[in-house]
């Protein structure tokens, strides 16, 4: 960790202080409704100090942590996406006068926006999004908007949750690249301190403004020991490797009518996703008719209406819509895109009403695939 | 190896331009042609499509169907089927609808360049396929042997009557029209559209094939081609899923790896594996 | 025309076609050579199918007359099919009408005649039925698919 500094708590807050002063709106993690979800954020006190969460297949639950960690849990419902491709966004408006149609488009809306405690995973996942909806020929401009203007403070994890499989997608748990500048929190002996490092020429700019020193050796080696720590205490694996082929080969496997038995389709894997991007679009117009507007909201490929094609759905079992999910997830992903979908980041798992694990299914297949030892 | 143009037009993909109706003719029972006044020059490719947006209904992809010559108008040809499909089966001359496009990927008419070419339309499906005829029969010099084959549910159903029965008289392309079922006073094929490529005589190694129609049509008919001895590669398919935003971003259309707005419409059956076989993909 | 006219016609129909000369001779011990006008008929639904009909020139449609509508085409054969099926198992009984859509010429078989050399004889039998089961198998096929009105939209 070269050119590590230390900041306190205090450092902390100066740099919100520093970020609200260069116009960034700042949203980070926050507590509401029993869960830590992303929200604006204006003073450390608005950070949930001193909590942590329980995440288990289909099981979510805060507890008191002993110290007094701001970033001491993993992920919640919430990922970035949220703010950056918006669950609800408006295309076009169309105003009728007399004969005429006026269509006019939506602007794109673009605000500074900081984005406070951005795991590694979810760092991940914003540079799947930018591929999927900046990488093509076409763009969509209202992402590009939102993703123009943002600072990124990434916080590597000191602690794995229990559906965190990041170490086996290779996608953490320490940040590597994506962000501004990288905090590590340090609460031991009885002193609470944040490293951090500056990814970009900005994050470098915020930083000297910070009132940082320089991170002791001692410092450098106990982060290090902290996230090697975090690494081999995941809750979840999946050995992703061949899991491309693994699926495409076993298209007609009879664990997808066993994964249908138990899914509800009801779309809350595909909403807690960092990387779903599908959308629908709707119109609707006034009650004169003279004013009509296009919408575009997330979709899920869970629903009927999805794969909806001359009056019937092309996905119309359970089972083809898991096997969309998941495969598309896992194996077409790479064919589209060049990545995986899947960041290891456990949200699917934990918010599962039923508790189905992506890693369990996997795993399951693999091991009664054609040619499996029995 | 289906054509695409080279990036995507400049401009908001995501709104629909203002258009008007020209013209409006009933081709079949809730079937109609749409001629849509053209608001720029952009050529479009056989096999592309538009998304037309009725105002306050909503918006469906529809394939163009005129002539790829005629900078002047968009031809659609519309089937009513649901709520935005029959809002816009209602539209007459001088009213206004929103178009997008042209998106998706175009019948391979330059890698046909000196080979035979063989179409194979099923019901609607020669909608999509009309342009390409009109490109082959414009440059007929380019291509060996020219064949429409075109299977229908009935004979009032078929679409473009008057210029199928033009296309029957000339000498440089043979036209076989068949129906599933006829009243007795119909003297043509009734019987299933791969019925009529043995008469064709194909000459496998030097014939493309463009088949478009329901899926399941589709399957028969790439049966029959490789049964006539067409490799996948020679075999190019127009495949129809829920399409949005028609750009590749929305995520509905997918087929397998394949995004049929942006990959697609038009796709090399060598391209799709088995995949067409798969239930519910 | 003779009976032995009809040999070289027969030989070169695709239902006989590569078959053995002793076979070919009992074959054509059934055969007569036969026209119809256009809009006749070659045989009606009900009758006793007692005869085959291997098309030499001109269409023929098969259809089945449904009240309130007239009869409606649900096959055309062309030159070169065969027409008929039904003689091939009890009750040898048409399933429908074959009307000639243009004047027809055709080989007629005498199916009973056929189907006593075939009993007689199980190596023509199974000559007969490999030639002729295929044809069936294509007929399913289309049938079945075009009962599935892939054309018709959804209501």
């Amino acid at each position: 960790m070269p050119d590590c500094q230390r900041l306190t708590t205090d450092g902390l807050q100066a740099l919100l202080d520093a970020l609200r002063a260069r116009g960034y709106r700042v949203i980070g993690p926050t507590l509401h409704d029993q869960a830590i979800v992303y929200d604006d954020i204006h003073t450390l006190d608005d950070l949930p100090a001193g909590w942590t969460d329980e995440q288990e297949a289909g099981h979510y639950r805060l507890t008191r942590r002993r110290d007094a960690a701001l970033f001491g849990y993993a992920v919640g419902p919430h990922s970035w996406k949220r703010f950056l491709h918006p669950p609800v966004q408006r295309l076009w408006r169309a105003r009728h006068e007399d004969d005429e149609i006026i269509v006019v488009a939506e602007p794109a809306e673009a605000t500074r926006v900081a984005l406070l405690g951005v795991r590694a995973c979810e760092l991940h996942a914003i540079a799947i999004q930018d591929r999927v909806l900046l990488g093509g020929d076409y763009r969509d401009g209202h992402y590009q908007a939102r993703r123009r203007d943002n600072f990124i403070v990434a916080v590597n994890c000191a602690e794995a949750g229990g559906t965190c499989f990041c170490a086996s997608m290779d996608t953490g748990p320490q940040a590597q690249h994506g962000f501004d500048l990288v905090l590590t929190e340090l609460v031991g002996d009885g002193e609470h301190r944040f490293l951090v490092e500056a990814g970009t020429p900005e994050g470098r700019e915020v930083l000297a403004e910070l009132p940082a020193s320089p991170a002791s050796d001692a410092e450098i080696a106990a982060a290090e020991a902290l996230l090697a720590a975090t690494a081999a205490s995941m809750g979840r694996e999946m050995a992703a490797g061949d899991v491309r082929e693994l699926l495409l080969a076993n298209l007609e496997h009879p664990r997808w009518d066993d994964v249908a038995s138990r899914c509800l389709t009801c779309g809350n894997c595909t909403m807690v996703c960092p990387t779903c991007f599908c959308t629908s679009e709707a119109d609707s117009s006034d009650l004169t008719g003279t004013e009509t507007s296009r919408s575009r909201h997330w979709d899920s490929c869970f629903t009927m209406d999805f794969s909806y094609l001359h009056g019937g759905s092309v996905r119309a079992s359970g089972r083809a819509r898991y096997r969309q999910w998941m495969t598309h997830k896992l194996a077409t992903w790479h064919d589209q895109f060049g990545t995986s979908g899947c960041v290891g980041c456990g949200r699917c798992i934990t918010w599962c009403p039923v508790g189905i694990d992506i890693t369990e299914e996997v795993r399951a297949i693999r091991e009664t695939r054609d040619g499996a030892p029995t | 190896m289906a054509a695409r143009p080279d990036r995507a037009p400049p401009g908001d993909p995501l709104t629909p331009r203002v258009v008007r109706v020209l013209k409006r003719r009933r081709d079949a029972p809730r079937t109609v042609t749409l001629d849509i006044a053209a608001d720029d020059a952009t050529a479009f490719q056989p096999g592309q499509f538009n998304m037309l947006t009725a105002f306050g209904v909503g918006e469906v992809p529809i394939s163009l169907s005129g002539d790829p010559a005629d900078t002047n108008r968009r031809v659609h040809t519309i089937r009513a089927v649901g709520p935005v499909s029959s809002a816009l089966a209602r539209l007459a001359p001088g009213d206004a609808l929103g178009l997008r496009g042209p998106f998706g990927s175009g019948w391979p008419m330059a890698a046909a360049h000196g080979h035979d070419v063989v179409l194979i339309a099923g019901g609607l499906g020669l909608a999509p396929l009309r342009p390409a005829l009109y490109r082959l029969l414009a440059e007929r010099q380019r291509y060996g042997t020219i064949a429409l084959l075109y299977g229908t549910r009935s004979p009032d159903e078929i679409l473009f009557r008057r210029e199928l029965a033009a296309w029957q008289r000339r000498h440089d392309i043979r036209i076989g029209v068949t129906v599933d079922h006829a009243p007795s006073d119909w003297t043509g094929h009734v019987g299933v559209v791969t019925r009529l490529i043995p008469g064709l005589a194909l000459d496998p190694a030097n014939t493309l094939a463009f088949v478009c129609g329901p899926e399941v049509m589709m399957r028969f008919t790439i049966a029959a081609l490789k049964e006539a001895g067409l490799g996948d590669a020679a075999i190019h398919l127009s495949l129809e899923r829920n399409m949005k935003c028609a750009v590749g971003l929305c995520g509905h259309c997918q087929f397998g790896p394949v995004f049929v707005c942006r990959d697609g419409p038009v796709l090399c059956h060598d391209r799709l594996g088995g995949l067409l076989g798969l239930k519910e993909l | 025309m003779t009976r032995v006219g009809l040999e070289p016609i027969i030989r070169a129909h695709p239902l006989f076609a590569g078959l053995d000369e002793a076979f070919c001779q009992l074959v054509c011990g059934c055969a007569t050579n036969v026209r119809f006008r256009a809009c006749d008929y070659l045989f009606h639904e009900g009758e006793a199918a007692d005869r085959l009909f291997l098309l030499r020139q001109g269409r023929v449609a098969l259809e089945t007359p449904t009240p309130g509508q007239g009869a409606i085409v649900f096959r055309t054969l062309d030159a070169g099919e065969l027409v008929g099926l039904s003689w091939l198992v009890p009750p040898y009984r048409w399933a429908y009408d074959a009307r000639a859509l243009e004047p027809v010429r055709a080989i007629a078989m005498d199916a009973v005649c056929l189907r006593r050399k075939c009993e007689q004889d199980h190596d023509l039998g199974f000559e007969v039925m490999k030639r002729v089961v295929p044809i069936l198998i294509e007929r399913l096929h289309g049938t079945q698919r075009q009962m599935l009105d892939v054309y018709g939209s959804p209501s």
